[in-house]
């Protein structure tokens, strides 16, 4: 499989304090990336840079081969752990919505025959994630794990190169959590996604991922912390290949999927 | 609904003892007139067209009103939706016109009533420009609020759906304000009710407030009284209807099904 993002050399850094130093990664086409690490270690600043919602201070990140601007961009879909739907729309247009950006550039809403296009598009995607009978709800309407369906649906219908998952299960209750689990898995062998999540739950980031990264400073100098930054300090692969999973098994551990 | 009827009725009531054991004292009495001294003196004013102008009073006080209420509150929301959506959503608009707005609401309208009299005359638009400077500044300032405070994670939702900043504006922004604004003309309508009926008592030849303070030099409470709740009804009609208007337009907004 071919590289799909990496970093080369990246550094973030806000005045005389460093958040992430030297990083150097290669993430493949079609992995599930699990991020772990400590608070401040780095992670959501991780998430930001592959976002663009902030470019690094130095080095660089390419996507597909080609640099990455640091603005947020269709090609990297996001599901944040809370506000990621859109309060004012059914579950229909909040689906339709990212469709409807790229076709409709000055009104932002679609008419007549594209606009049928669009929603039986959007439709097809929120079956996928089992809201095919909740299309005119309102988010407000809807339970936590419902709202995460929708937030992956409206993400997915723009077909990302890369899905970034910001926490994304950790609102959720266990029942909910694994039924989640099991969803984003056929979701990403269905649609062969690049997955980067990160997670605080251990056990998730383990069961889920391909391969998991744990981001943390290398080194720490007392009396100036702020003064060395973050990197990846473990890279661990779990699984060869996405296949190796079993369809059936939607309560993986990680004695179930052999690798430990 | 039932419960919330008592207390008025009891007020009601107090007031009618009152009055009759007033009028016991003294039959002439004007301060508390009965209900059928009001009727009487209502109905000239409902119903018998004025000898010099030709109008029934009461109806043209009401029009006259309304009017410079309706275009104040206009000409308000419309400032709020514009410039709190340009002052919330974009930044820089914020850090420039942020004090300017501020600075002009903490003024109190009633001291620049007098500027507002010489500049632009004792007609309509002096009224019409008391309301707006009154309401307008509070409302944009509640709308630019409300959408600055859009969650940091919608905007950038919307910005990896391929929106670009004129469809965040239009397309997420927007329509989570119109319920917001909705509220706020609610709030807004007993201020713009003050300005009104402070500029009508200043300089007018019709409207509720230039009646009310007209009469006032006769002791007619039993014309006052009677203008007094026609206002309080207008209001309270307002207010039922904005909110109809918002659980109607905007139920997402309300958390109910519809």
């Amino acid at each position: 499989m071919s590289t799909l993002l990496s970093f080369r050399d990246v550094w973030v850094e806000y005045g005389d304090r460093i958040i992430i130093e030297k990083l150097n990664l290669d993430i493949e086409e079609g992995a599930f990336v699990s991020i772990v690490g400590p608070s401040g270690a780095g992670k959501s600043s991780f998430l930001r840079l592959i976002l663009g919602q902030e470019g690094p201070s130095r080095g660089v990140i390419t996507l597909d081969g080609t640099a990455l601007a640091p603005e947020c961009g269709p090609d990297r879909g996001v599901v944040f752990q809370r506000y990621s739907v859109f309060p004012h729309l059914t579950v229909l247009r909040n689906t339709v919505f990212g469709l409807e950006c790229a076709k409709a550039p000055v009104l932002g809403r679609l008419f007549g025959r594209t606009r049928h296009a669009a929603e039986a598009e959007a439709t097809e995607m929120l079956n996928a994630v089992g809201l095919g009978h909740s299309l005119d709800l309102y988010p407000a309407q809807m339970s936590g794990g419902m709202q995460q369906r929708l937030a992956i649906a409206q993400a997915l219908v723009k077909r990302p190169r890369v899905l970034l998952l910001d926490e994304p299960f950790g609102a959720l209750d266990p029942g909910i959590r694994a039924d989640m689990h099991a969803l984003i898995r056929r979701l990403w062998r269905e649609y062969s996604l690049t997955i980067v999540m990160v997670t605080h739950d251990i056990r998730e980031a383990f069961t889920l991922g391909t391969r998991v990264l744990a981001l943390d400073k290398r080194r720490h100098d007392p009396h100036a912390p702020h003064r060395y930054g973050a990197t990846v300090v473990y890279d661990l692969p779990m699984r060869a290949r996405p296949e190796e999973l079993s369809e059936t098994s939607d309560d993986i551990t990680i004695d179930v999927i052999r690798n430990n | 609904m039932l419960l919330g009827a008592v207390p008025i009725l009891l007020l009601l009531l107090l007031y009618i003892v009152m009055a009759a054991s007033r009028h016991a004292v003294n039959p002439a009495d004007k301060i508390l007139p009965l209900p059928g001294a009001m009727v009487e003196s209502m109905s000239a004013l409902l119903f018998v067209p004025d000898q010099l102008t030709g109008q029934l009073v009461f109806w043209a006080d009401t029009a006259a009103s309304l009017q410079r209420l309706g275009i104040g509150l206009g000409i308000s929301t419309l400032t709020a939706l514009v410039v709190g959506l340009a002052l919330g959503v974009l930044p820089p608009v914020r850090a420039t016109f942020g004090p300017l707005v501020t600075g002009i609401a903490v003024i109190p309208p009633i001291a620049l009533l007098p500027i507002l009299f010489i500049a632009l005359g004792l007609g309509e638009t002096a009224k019409i420009a008391l309301i707006v400077i009154g309401i307008a500044p509070v409302m944009v300032r509640d709308i630019a609020a409300h959408v600055a405070a859009l969650p940091r994670e919608q905007i950038i939702k919307a910005l990896t759906l391929g929106a670009n900043s004129w469809q965040v504006m239009i397309r997420v922004a927007l329509p989570q304000a119109m319920p917001r604004l909705l509220h706020a003309m609610r709030l807004a309508l007993g201020p713009a009710w003050v300005f009104l009926i402070s500029a009508e008592a200043i300089a007018s030849d019709v409207g509720l407030g230039y009646r009310i303070f007209l009469v006032r030099r006769y002791l007619s409470m039993d014309v006052i009284l009677p203008y007094v709740a026609w206002i309080a009804l207008l209001a309270i009609v307002m207010d039922v209807a904005l909110t109809f208007l918002s659980r109607r337009m905007f139920p997402w907004a309300h958390g109910e099904s519809h």
